[in-house]
């Protein structure tokens, strides 16, 4: 059965390069079932778009839209397993299951991402030092796979596809379904500790101190400030609260998120609104304007969340759009980050706070991005030259051992994430039993080669 | 809002794109629902779907507008399912051919007229009946902006919306004594399976979720006639109040 189809023009979330792509959008499972099964084009899902470059883009074939496919499918409150559809966003979790005393295991710092989005990126949150990432809260998914139709996958069960499509990019399958692990909770307010750290040796001496201490760990860091200040930042640490000691105004309805309107950026502000100046500006402010403090209770929204207020802030970046660059290097190549910030903060490629974070284990997934060191992300506005300055980047990287994150990606050189990532060579060959007529393809698969 | 008694539901044609999302806006509310349409299979997810999200009863019901002999049984039905008599009845289902195909082929033509008005009118006089003799109730009904004027990209369906939206207009006037609500729909263009991949002006289509908590918002406040979104109102005034002469040259 063939699904209508939509030309329609997408790009990642950093609309760098938007293309016309034929897209169906199934909302049934049967239909979906019956599409996959006799569907002849490669094909790509996508999600909630939230992946910077293209791995949920696909100009040479179909790109299905997963948001449509939403039905949550049952949940245990024993246990706080869930079991929905891929298509289910983030957002949608909290909404229904906070107000129940569950939380989301990891999280991205958008909640504005699909399940299935969320385990084909493994995506990690604030909490990765402690718990790991999404995927190792996903007890099994159900895969459609073109050479061996639906399977189920568990860390138990076929569980090498389970670490293929763990971090897979939408390669290994289509997630139809899945099983995951909310995180019990006893209010819907963070503790956070704030923290500002004159330079980046403050910064990564205080992680290393006490970062065991927080659940939720993360530095926003000042990458314009050069010398002496390079990488100065505000560390916001925390943990869930307890609601019997939130203030009273609060403690009676403990999983009562406070009302907040929305904002949205109704058009694509001029190429110009966001220069070296004012994004300068805008970082010192930043770094003056933040206090040390401690205990500061904060909703979960306003602490995991903080662009989620502003409704499609990508227009910020004007027309030509931007990319996110995000670069984990391994604990013992600080001297690496050192060089990354140097080589930003002199570059005057404007960009917002940089995020800092520091990796705890890796996880199975083959192709999943985190691993014990640190990691950076920030945005760069699309710009003459671009190119050329995110390769001596890559470079960069490469010499100190460190990789980059498919989720963000929109430049890199097969060559780089072949060196990158040494398990990809496994993935191809899982993924050419699954996929031997090469079904699964995006622009992102074709342009770093992942199928070799 | 009004406060309807019982509080329940009947969706009829409750996997359309905006449907799903209106049966999510009563069981917000709390209501207990009753899922109609003709996949039955499909329904019991979405039903899993609102357990699990609402906590409250969901059931599902085989419906085909388009089988008007079944319709006599069909309030019986709900009634047992829910176990009274439904505090109130929507009907989304709602069928849009492609108008040059319509053109060559007589029986598209029909069943869009038997559709979207001959189906709904079956189904909504047999509800009307039951919520005229308990005095109570609620009823509302897709209908569609391009009812307000015969356009040729799609008249076929604009007769039968328009003919749904005098219908209903009719019956509020019948049920107003007995207290009965009923509130016609008028919805612009929403990005659900019956507009996708046609080429839409895309500020002007409104997504299914949103347009549904507009809806929903409007039945429990018992409105007579809402366009959703509400500026379809004004845009309708303006093509309605083209003149003939001048409307029959056009494109729009
Ligand atoms: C503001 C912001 C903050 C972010 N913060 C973080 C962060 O802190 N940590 C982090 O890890 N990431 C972060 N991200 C990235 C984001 O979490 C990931 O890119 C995520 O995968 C996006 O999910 P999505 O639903 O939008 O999917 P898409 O971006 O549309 O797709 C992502 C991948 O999932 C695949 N996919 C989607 N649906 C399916 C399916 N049903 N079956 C199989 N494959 C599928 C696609 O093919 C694609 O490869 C952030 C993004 C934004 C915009
Ligand atoms: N989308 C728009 O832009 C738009 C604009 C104005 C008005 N409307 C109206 O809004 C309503 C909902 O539309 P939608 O956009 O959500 O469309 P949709 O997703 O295409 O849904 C149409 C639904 O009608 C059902 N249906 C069709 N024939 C039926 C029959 N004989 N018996 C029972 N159910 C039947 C279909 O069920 P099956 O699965 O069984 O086929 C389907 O669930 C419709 O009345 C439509 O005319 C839509």
């Amino acid at each position: 059965m063939t699904l209508p189809t939509a030309q329609t023009p997408i790009a990642g979330w950093g609309r760098y390069n938007p293309v016309v792509c034929s897209c169906v959008r199934p909302e049934r499972s049967n239909a979906l079932a019956a599409f996959l099964e006799t569907n002849g084009e490669p094909l790509v899902a996508r999600g909630l778009g939230r992946s910077y470059g293209d791995a949920s883009v696909n100009q040479e074939g179909l790109v299905v839209d997963f948001t449509r496919m939403n039905r949550i499918r049952a949940f245990d409150p024993e246990t706080g397993v869930l079991e929905c559809e891929g298509g289910v966003s983030l957002a949608d979790i909290l909404t229904v299951f906070v107000p129940r005393g569950f939380f989301l295991p990891v999280t991205p710092g958008t909640k504005y991402v699909t399940v299935a989005g969320a385990i084909a990126n493994d995506v990690h949150g604030k909490n990765h030092h402690c718990d790991g990432s999404f995927a190792q809260f996903v007890d099994s998914i159900e895969l459609w796979t073109p050479a061996r139709g639906v399977l189920t996958c568990s860390p138990t069960e076929n569980a090498d596809i389970f670490w293929a499509t763990a971090g897979g990019v939408g390669l290994t399958g289509v997630i139809l379904t899945a099983r995951l692990r909310l995180l019990s909770i006893d209010s819907a307010y963070v503790r956070v500790d704030y923290q500002r750290c004159a330079n980046l040796d403050a910064t990564l001496d205080a992680m290393a101190a006490s970062d065991q201490y927080y659940r939720y760990s993360v530095a926003w860091v000042d990458c314009l400030a050069q010398n002496a200040s390079l990488g100065r930042s505000v560390l916001m640490r925390g943990n869930h609260t307890l609601a019997n000691t939130l203030p009273e105004s609060k403690a009676s309805t403990p999983y009562r998120l406070p009302r907040r309107p929305g904002l949205t950026i109704p058009v694509d502000f001029p190429g110009c609104v966001l220069n070296h100046y004012s994004v300068k500006a805008f970082n010192t402010l930043f770094y003056a304007k933040n206090r040390d403090a401690r205990d500061v209770v904060v909703d979960y929204d306003k602490y995991f969340y903080p662009l989620d207020g502003i409704h499609q802030w990508n227009r910020m970046y004007g027309r030509k759009g931007f990319i996110q660059y995000q670069a984990t290097f391994p604990l013992e190549s600080r001297e690496g980050l050192v060089k990354l910030l140097e080589r930003l903060a002199g570059s005057g490629r404007a960009s917002f706070l940089a995020v800092l974070k520091c990796f705890g284990a890796a996880s199975p997934g083959l192709l999943s991005h985190p691993m014990p060191g640190y990691t950076l992300t920030l945005d760069i506005p699309n710009g003459l030259g671009l190119t050329a300055f995110v390769a001596s980047l890559d470079r960069l990287l490469l010499e100190y051992g460190g990789r980059l994150y498919l989720a963000k990606d929109a430049l890199a050189r097969p060559e780089a994430i072949e060196a990158m990532y040494p398990n990809l060579k496994t993935f191809r060959e899982i993924r050419a039993k699954l996929d031997p007529n090469r079904l699964l393809a995006s622009n992102l698969s074709r342009r770093l080669r992942l199928d070799g | 809002m009004t406060t309807f008694q019982p509080k329940s539901v009947v969706i009829l044609g409750a996997l359309s794109g905006v449907a799903r999302y209106i049966a999510d806006g009563f069981a917000r509310e709390g209501f207990a629902v009753a899922l109609a349409g003709r996949d039955l299979e499909e329904m019991e997810l979405l039903a899993a779907d609102l357990r699990e999200r609402h906590e409250v009863t969901c059931c599902c019901l085989k419906f085909d507008a388009l089988d008007i002999d079944s319709h006599a049984s069909f309030v019986q039905e709900t009634t047992e399912a829910l176990g009274a008599l439904p505090g109130g009845v929507v009907a989304c289902f709602g069928y849009m051919a492609d108008q040059t195909e319509a053109q060559r082929d007589f029986a598209l033509i029909r069943k869009t007229l038997d559709t979207n008005l001959t189906g709904a009118i079956s189904i909504l006089e047999r509800f009307a009946a039951a919520f005229e003799e308990r005095q109570s109730g609620f009823m509302a009904a897709l209908s569609s902006v391009a009812g307000d004027r015969g356009r040729k990209a799609n008249y076929f369906y604009g007769a039968a919306k328009a003919g749904l939206s005098a219908y209903l207009q009719g019956l509020r006037n019948r049920l107003h004594a007995s207290g009965v609500k009923v509130t016609t729909i008028k919805p612009g263009f929403m990005d659900t399976p019956m507009t996708y991949g046609m080429d839409l002006p895309g500020a002007l289509v409104a997504a299914p979720q949103s347009a549904a908590q507009a809806m929903t918002r409007a039945i429990l406040k018992g409105k007579n006639v809402v366009y959703v979104p509400f500026f379809w109102r004004y845009i309708m005034w303006i093509i309605r109040s083209i003149p003939e002469w001048q409307f029959k040259k056009m494109s729009i």
